[in-house]
This record gives structure tokens, C-alpha cells and sequence, in this order.
């Protein structure tokens, strides 16, 4: 159960963003709208759900409290507990730990100061380890926020969290030189094919 | 009709049934766990899974619907590895705990693990153990346990329509609770208890006090509220040791209120077990012999209209029928049997019955309510109430201060004001009624026991003739005391000057009576009854027993064998389970002891006898178990203007209405739980293997 914060609303363009999404969906099946809704919620009240929230959105959809609760509760993604502003994942399931997702980890532990599963004392960066993200074409790799950091290895690593303690946004996408998930090293088939455009 | 073929024999079903149906019209059982014919398909234990032919797999029989030319197997080697594989899983993180489980005996898990698991189980790992959940004084948890068939949420749900359970987590990690962990806000909560297939959920106040090998069953009905549920009483020795609900479609159907269920305990408590006199300033135990002399010598001392007789809320129809004999013989009109002073015309059945029926409810397209609270003084008549709404199509209005009644109710107006104009059609519900093809009106007692009682009556009869369709009555009136329609189908009714309670209590307090004869009546103010002698016939030490100048001690509705006649005007029987403790003796025998006493012996020395008697002077009683359909006669009561003050529920206390449910300390444990609102006294937190 999430620890008390006694109120919450949404802001008013969170507010006409919801009503926007709850317009989807036709009259009496407004429930469905229960998990964009926790999204947005999430995202204005710095990446946690504290219970205010779940009531506050289980009463804008006309649903009983514990429905909102197993629904946040269900998906890994919601935090119905203080997970850090920012939010690093690091992904360790088989190919991205084939590929080295340990020194990964470790780096951001080191580079936090924090274990995984834990908050920064500031409350400004959590770390977890996740499952699969669906990027092992370019494992091993970690989400920060909504952006995805891959081919990554201890040193490139360290750099992307020391620039975001900075408060710099380093680039995401690979972070190895190549480009989203082109051959390591260039290409290796279709060599021949020209792309010059004919005369 | 979809025709298929279930282990080669050939079944008719209608369609939109589903293959476990089929199976079980066929005579095929089907083990099964989150399936109940009462609640809504989960699919989600896998028990019950059958071979299709020409499926490529096995398929789970209670969420599949029969199909024109299917053809099901259910008993080849296919279905049984399955079968096994799904209890070896079910059993994975399941307690070997089953020697000190509640549920042991009674367990649908053990049953079947040993029908069709396996002898051995090859899972060597760890087992799960889940922290166990505050649900209130009543549903005792040990999580541990929990095979995650959803039962109990959609039973909260649905039926009990308080959306407080809920899974919470997934996987491995799911957990059943409520939602803060708070106590489950419902009449019939426990019954989730009868629904949970393990041990998970037990009962709190019964845990560990009985095994089921070593109870006696006897079928019987229920008191605590007019609705006359069909209860199971389990005793060991003397002691009731639970109730538990018997299926009748047209009343409980399986569930009963937690107050039938859990009141028992109060019969332990506070019982009457020897006659007591009063002499000298206190209540002394005497005889027998003794009491009925002296209460015979009372009555035949006073004058007949000096002398009351007022029937309680719990008594049987045979008790009554023999009293107004005895009183009959000495000329004694002053009766009555409505303590709480509700102007209820008794001049035909369906002037005071419940029409429509409880299970016509599910008939009817719109209700209006006057001034009652079915949640509380009736609440499987709610949980119909909220089966039709569930349906769709239903429109309910009531009459009354506001209401919680699980579902939506469209609140009119909380005096007769709302009344006078739907009956003068000039309210807008009252075009609904008039549409409607199947309506009723519910009058509770609320309406009906005020000063204007009488005028409301009027009001609401005239516009029940309004809601007479063909084959449909559509004028109900909402008792909540178990013995009221009884009573008020014997006629324990006023035919001497004193014409209601507040008469005979106006009577009693100004020396007008001398004495006043309480069976089992404890609702009236006994402050009110002055000087005259009081003779309590009654089971408990309750009001009645503390105002009396004379104690006969009789059996509750457990001790003995007695008739009851539900709000529908169904009589119903009461069977004797145990004893009546001490000197306590069956209601009826003591009147009609007191009777020879009072040298005016009733012409009947058995059950049989005074039931034979009963039937024939009143012959509604004849029929057990079945409801006469009472015509609904033209009214020609006295009209009046009603007043205008806002009607108040009869029901204070949903846990503590009788003199039983206040000597149970469950109920009183449910006071403070769910009125009170305290914090749960020391939250569960085990586990079941913590040791």
C-alpha cells in the first residue's frame, strides 16, 4: 500500500488531457481508461501513485478504489511507492546480460550511489532492474525516463548518469558510435546495392 | 437446442449453456474451484477441464459454451493427466496444514486432491507464505492458503454489490484483501465463507471449535428477520455450534445475513433455565408447580379485560395459537402481536403479506420503496432487490432518508409528501408505475409505525390496487419480526377495547390492567406497564425478563419444533436441534400446562394435536413450505391526512434487533466494528506458518 500523501489532483492540462482519453471510450465503459490515466497521474506527481491518486482516479472514472489498486498494482510499471524522479532501468534478462548488463549495473551503482531497487536520498534518481524492454538487438541497455540508452558498457554508462546528475540530457540511442541497429562495424550484405539515384 | 454428446451420451441443452452445464445435466461431475453457478464465469483454476473432440487441447468446460455437435469426453486418460497436472499446481503453494484447518472435513481442495491428484507431489522448492488480511470480526483469513479462485471478490461484488475485495499483485505475488484492509461492509459477508473452496477464509468466532464429523445437522429456518432463510443448524451435544445456509430458490437461495449466521452464540448467553417468582423485592427460583400456580391464580383473579397478552417477534405460530386459546377460554380480547405499534390491518392475508414474492422480485420492472431499509431489515430481500438491478431495466425509487442499498436508488423526498403526490399522480413516479408492466411497492415498518400510520397505510394500499397486473400483486409489506405474519395470520390481534400496543400500554401504566402476559415480547417499554403483574414466557434475560414479576422459561427457535411464517406468508418449520436448557420447556407445552393450572385445560396434549387444532381453525398453515397467493381486496379502511414528519427506519442496529443477537457477543463485536467504526484490535498478521 502506498504511503499517505493526502491529496491529489490533476493539473488542468493534465485534467483536459484525461477527458480527452476518457471520451474514447463509449459511455459507461469509462473504466478503460484507467491506465492512461495512471500514466499521466504518475508522471505529474513525480513518478510515484500515492493512494489520494488511485481514489482521486478510481472517483473520476466511477470505479470502486480497489479496481484502480489491482490494476496499478498488476503492471510494473506504475510505483505506488517513491521511485525517484527519474527513473533508471537497466534491463538483465538473458541478452542483455550475454552481453554484459552486470558492469552496467554496477556502474550506475557506483556512479549513484544507490543499490538497485533503491532511491536516491534527494528522491531525484531511482535504479531498478527490469526485464526484457525489447531492444536486445542492442543489449545490453537501460531506459531513463522515456528514452532508451543502449549498447552500453560501464565507461558509457557512468558518462550518461553523471551528465544527467549534471542535469544535461545526454542523446539516447546507442551510445557505441553505430546507428539505431545497423551491422556492428557497417554492413555486411547487400554491400553491392547502389542507392544512387538513376539517371 | 444445441444437441451434443458427453461421454457417449447424447444431451438437449438449451443453448447458452455451458459444456460444465451440459455435464452436469448429463449426471457427469466436474470438479471444479472458481466456477459457482451463482456468480460470474472466471475461468481461471483449470479444474475443469474436458477433452474436445477434435480440439487440439484440453479446454476448461465452465467457460466454454455447448455448440451444435460437439462431443466431450471427460473421463479419458487425457482429462485425467490434465486434471492431475492442474491439482499438482494448485497444490504447489498450498499448506500441508490441512490437521489444523477449519476447513478440513469440508474442503473442496482436499476432496478432490484425493478424487483426482496425485499420490505424491514432486515441487521441492520453498512454498509461498502470504501475510493474512483484516476482514472484519467475522471471516477469519489465513492467506497461505488462498488458491486464487476469485470467488469471494466476485462474490463482494456481485451479490454482496460492496466493491471491497479485490487481487491484488500478479503471478506469484498475488494476494487477495480488501481495499486498506478494512473489515468487508456487508450484511451477507460471510457468506464467503461457505464460498472459499479452501481454507483460507474460515470463521473467526467458530474457529477451532468444532470438526464437521462431529456435528449433528438438523434443517430448520431462521428468526432473525422475517425473511425466514432456510438454515442448517450444526450442534454438538446441547450447543449450536453454527448455522449455515440451506438452498431455497424462492427464499435465501443459498446465502444467508450474517446476523442468522452468527447470532447463534447469543443462545449460550443470558438464557432463562428455571422459572423465577418475584418475592419480597427480588426474583426467586421456585417450581414448576409453583410459577404455574402462581400465574394461575393471577389470571384467574383478574378480570378478562383487565388482563393483556402480548406476543413477541421470535415466537412460533403453535405457542401463539395455544395462548390465544388459553385466552380466548378466559375471555381475554386485549392481544397483540405488533410491539412496535404498526397500524397493519389484518381484515385479509394480503393486506399485511409480501405479494409479489421474494423471488418475483426478479419479475418486476419497477419498485418503490416507503420507508424502510431492506439492507437491514431484510437483507436477502435487498440482495434480490439488487439481482433485478443487476439485470437491467429496473427502475426503484424510495421514500424515506437516505439510503446505501449497494445499487442505485432514486431518493424521492424522506416524509409522506412523496406518497400523497404519487398516489394523486401527480408525481412523476407515478407515471412509471402506471407504464410499468410488472411493479410493486414495498411498505416497511418505518411507514407504518408512527401516530399517522394508519393514513400512510391508506395511501399506499390505494395505489398497491394500482399495481395489480394480470397474475401479478404488486403491494408488499416489509416485516421485520419473524413471528409478525404468523401472528397476524392466527389473528393475535385486539378484538377487546384496547386496540394497539400504545393502548395496552396506556392501559397498563394508568392501573388499568392487572396482568400482562409477555411470550417472548421484549420490544415495548416496559417502564410503561405500572403496577400491573407481568408474566414473561421467554428464553432470554432480556427487557421482558427484567420488568417480570413471573418467569417461564421457554426454548429459542432452535429448541424446539415450531412453525414460522415468512413475510411472504410462507410457513415454514423450525426444527428442534437441542434441548432447551435447565427447566426450559417447548413454548406450547407451557401454556398448556398453565391452562390445566388455570382449570381451563386446552384439547390438546401433542404437537400433532394442537397443529391438527391450528390448521383447521386457520387453514394457511396447512401448506408447509409453500406460499397461498392472498387476492388483494378493494381497501375501505379509514383515509387520513398523513402528517409531515420525515419516516424513520425501524432498525437501529442491524446486529442487535432481538433478545439473541444482543446476547451474542459476535454481533457485538459487529457493533463495534462496522457502527462504532473502531479500529480493527490487533490486525492479523501471520501468516499460518509463522510459528
Amino acid at each position: 500500500m502506498s504511503p499517505a500523501q493526502a491529496k491529489f489532483e490533476f493539473t488542468a492540462a493534465n485534467l483536459a488531457e484525461a477527458k480527452k482519453i476518457i471520451a474514447k471510450y463509449p459511455p459507461g465503459r469509462q473504466a478503460s481508461a484507467v491506465m492512461p490515466l495512471l500514466t499521466i497521474a504518475q508522471k505529474q506527481n513525480d513518478n510515484w501513485l500515492p493512494q489520494a491518486a488511485l481514489e482521486y482516479i478510481a472517483g473520476l472514472l466511477g470505479m470502486a478504489p480497489i479496481r484502480v489498486h489491482e490494476v496499478a498494482s498488476f503492471y510494473t510499471m506504475y510505483n505506488l511507492a517513491p521511485a525517484g524522479r527519474t527513473q533508471v532501468q537497466v534491463c538483465t534478462t538473458t541478452p542483455c546480460w550475454l552481453r554484459g548488463s552486470d558492469a552496467v549495473v554496477q556502474a550506475c551503482e557506483k556512479a549513484l550511489g544507490i543499490k538497485c531497487g533503491e532511491v536516491t536520498k534527494d528522491g531525484k534518481f531511482g535504479l531498478k532492474e527490469v526485464e526484457c524492454l525489447g531492444a536486445c538487438v542492442n543489449a545490453p541497455m537501460m531506459q531513463i525516463g522515456d528514452d532508451y540508452y543502449e549498447d552500453l558498457d560501464a565507461a558509457s554508462t557512468t558518462k550518461v548518469i553523471e551528465a544527467l546528475k549534471s542535469g544535461a540530457k545526454p542523446a539516447p540511442g546507442p551510445q557505441g558510435g553505430r546507428k539505431t541497429s545497423e551491422p556492428q562495424g557497417g554492413p555486411t550484405t547487400l554491400t553491392t546495392l547502389s542507392f544512387a539515384e538513376k539517371p | 437446442m444445441p444437441k451434443l454428446t458427453i461421454d457417449g451420451i447424447p444431451v438437449e441443452v438449451e443453448p447458452g449453456l455451458t459444456v460444465l452445464q451440459a455435464c452436469e445435466r448429463a449426471g457427469i461431475e466436474i470438479p471444479r474451484f472458481c466456477y459457482h453457478e451463482r456468480l460470474s464465469i472466471a475461468g481461471n483454476c483449470r479444474m475443469c477441464l474436458v477433452e474436445q473432440e477434435k480440439a487440439p487441447k484440453p479446454i476448461a468446460s465452465c467457460a466454454m459454451p455447448v455448440m451444435e455437435g460437439m462431443v466431450i469426453k471427460t473421463n479419458t486418460p487425457m482429462v485425467q493427466k490434465a486434471r492431475r497436472g492442474v491439482m499438482e499446481f494448485l497444490l504447489l503453494n498450498h499448506p500441508l496444514d490441512c490437521p489444523i484447518c477449519d476447513q478440513g472435513g469440508e474442503c473442496d481442495l482436499q476432496d478432490q486432491a484425493m478424487a483426482y491428484g496425485m499420490d505424491h507431489g514432486r515441487y521441492e522448492e520453498n512454498k509461498r507464505a502470504v501475510r493474512d488480511k483484516y476482514m472484519g470480526p467475522l471471516v477469519k483469513t489465513i492467506m497461505t492458503r488462498c488458491i486464487h479462485c476469485t470467488r469471494c471478490v466476485r462474490f463482494a461484488t456481485e451479490v454482496a454489490g460492496v466493491e471491497e475485495l479485490g487481487a491484488l499483485g500478479r503471478g506469484e505475488h498475488m494476494e487477495i484483501t480488501t481495499y486498506l484492509e478494512k473489515a468487508l461492509a456487508s450484511e451477507v459477508s460471510a457468506n464467503v465463507i461457505d464460498l472459499c473452496p479452501v481454507g483460507a477464509l474460515t470463521s473467526k468466532p467458530y474457529a477451532f471449535n468444532a470438526r464437521p464429523w462431529e456435528l449433528r445437522k438438523t434443517e430448520s429456518v431462521d428468526v432473525m428477520d422475517a425473511v425466514g432463510s432456510n438454515v442448517r443448524v450444526d450442534t454438538r451435544g446441547r450447543e449450536v455450534m453454527r448455522v449455515l445456509p440451506r438452498l431455497n430458490e424462492d427464499v435465501n437461495e443459498e446465502w444467508i445475513s450474517d446476523k442468522s449466521r452468527y447470532a447463534c452464540d447469543g443462545l449460550r448467553r443470558q438464557r432463562l433455565d428455571r422459572p423465577y417468582l418475584h418475592r419480597d423485592g427480588k426474583l426467586v427460583p421456585v417450581t414448576w408447580r409453583e410459577a404455574l400456580g402462581a400465574a394461575a391464580e393471577r389470571l384467574k383473579a383478574a378480570r378478562p379485560e383487565r388482563i393483556a397478552a402480548v406476543a413477541g417477534d421470535l415466537c412460533d405460530a403453535e405457542s401463539m395459537f395455544a395462548l390465544k386459546g388459553l385466552m380466548a377460554s378466559l375471555g381475554v380480547g386485549n392481544l397483540e402481536c405488533r410491539q412496535d405499534g404498526a397500524k397493519l390491518p389484518a381484515s385479509s392475508r394480503a393486506d399485511y403479506l409480501f405479494n409479489t414474492t421474494i423471488a418475483g422480485i426478479e419479475r418486476a420492472d419497477a419498485c418503490l420503496l416507503v420507508g424502510t431499509n431492506p439492507r437491514w431489515e431484510a437483507a436477502l430481500v435487498n440482495t434480490r432487490l439488487r439481482k433485478r438491478h443487476l439485470m437491467g431495466g429496473f427502475k426503484i425509487a424510495a421514500i424515506g432518508p437516505a439510503l446505501n442499498l449497494t445499487f442505485p436508488v432514486e431518493m424521492l423526498g424522506d416524509g409522506p409528501k412523496a406518497l400523497v403526490e404519487i398516489a394523486a399522480g401527480t408525481h412523476p413516479f407515478a407515471q412509471v408505475l402506471k407504464d410499468a408492466k410488472a411493479p410493486m411497492l414495498i411498505l416497511g415498518m418505518g411507514a407504518l409505525a408512527r401516530p399517522d400510520g394508519a393514513a400512510i397505510y391508506a395511501l399506499a394500499r390505494k395505489l398497491g390496487e394500482g399495481l395489480k397486473r394480470e397474475g401479478w400483486n404488486g403491494f408488499n409489506v416489509l416485516h421485520t419480526a419473524a413471528a409478525r405474519v404468523g401472528a397476524m395470520d392466527l389473528g393475535f390481534l385486539p378484538s377487546g377495547k384496547l386496540g394497539d400496543i400504545g393502548a395496552v400500554l396506556d392501559a397498563a401504566s394508568g392501573g388499568g390492567l392487572d396482568v400482562v402476559y409477555l411470550l417472548g415480547a421484549d420490544e415495548i417499554d416496559m417502564k410503561r406497564l405500572g403496577k400491573s403483574f407481568v408474566i414473561y414466557q421467554g428464553h432470554h434475560g432480556d427487557a421482558g425478563a427484567h420488568r417480570a414479576d413471573l418467569i417461564l422459561p421457554g426454548a429459542a427457535y432452535t429448541e424446539k419444533n415450531g412453525t414460522y411464517v415468512n413475510l411472504e406468508g410462507r410457513a415454514q418449520l423450525a426444527m428442534l436441534a437441542s434441548a432447551p436448557p435447565g427447566e426450559a420447556r417447548e413454548d406450547w407445552k407451557i401454556v398448556r400446562a398453565l391452562s390445566e393450572a388455570a382449570g381451563k385445560t386446552l384439547p390438546y396434549d401433542t404437537l400433532g394435536a394442537l397443529r391438527q387444532a391450528m390448521v383447521k381453525a386457520h387453514p394457511s398453515f396447512a401448506h408447509i413450505g409453500g406460499v397461498e397467493p392472498a387476492s388483494l381486496a378493494a381497501f375501505n379502511g379509514a383515509a387520513g391526512a398523513p402528517g409531515s414528519g420525515a419516516f424513520a427506519y425501524p432498525i437501529a442496529n442491524f446486529y442487535m434487533t432481538d433478545p439473541i443477537s444482543r446476547a451474542s457477543t459476535t454481533m457485538a463485536e459487529c457493533t463495534e466494528a462496522f457502527l462504532n467504526g473502531s479500529a480493527p484490535l490487533g490486525a492479523d498478521r501471520g501468516t499460518g506458518t509463522h510459528g
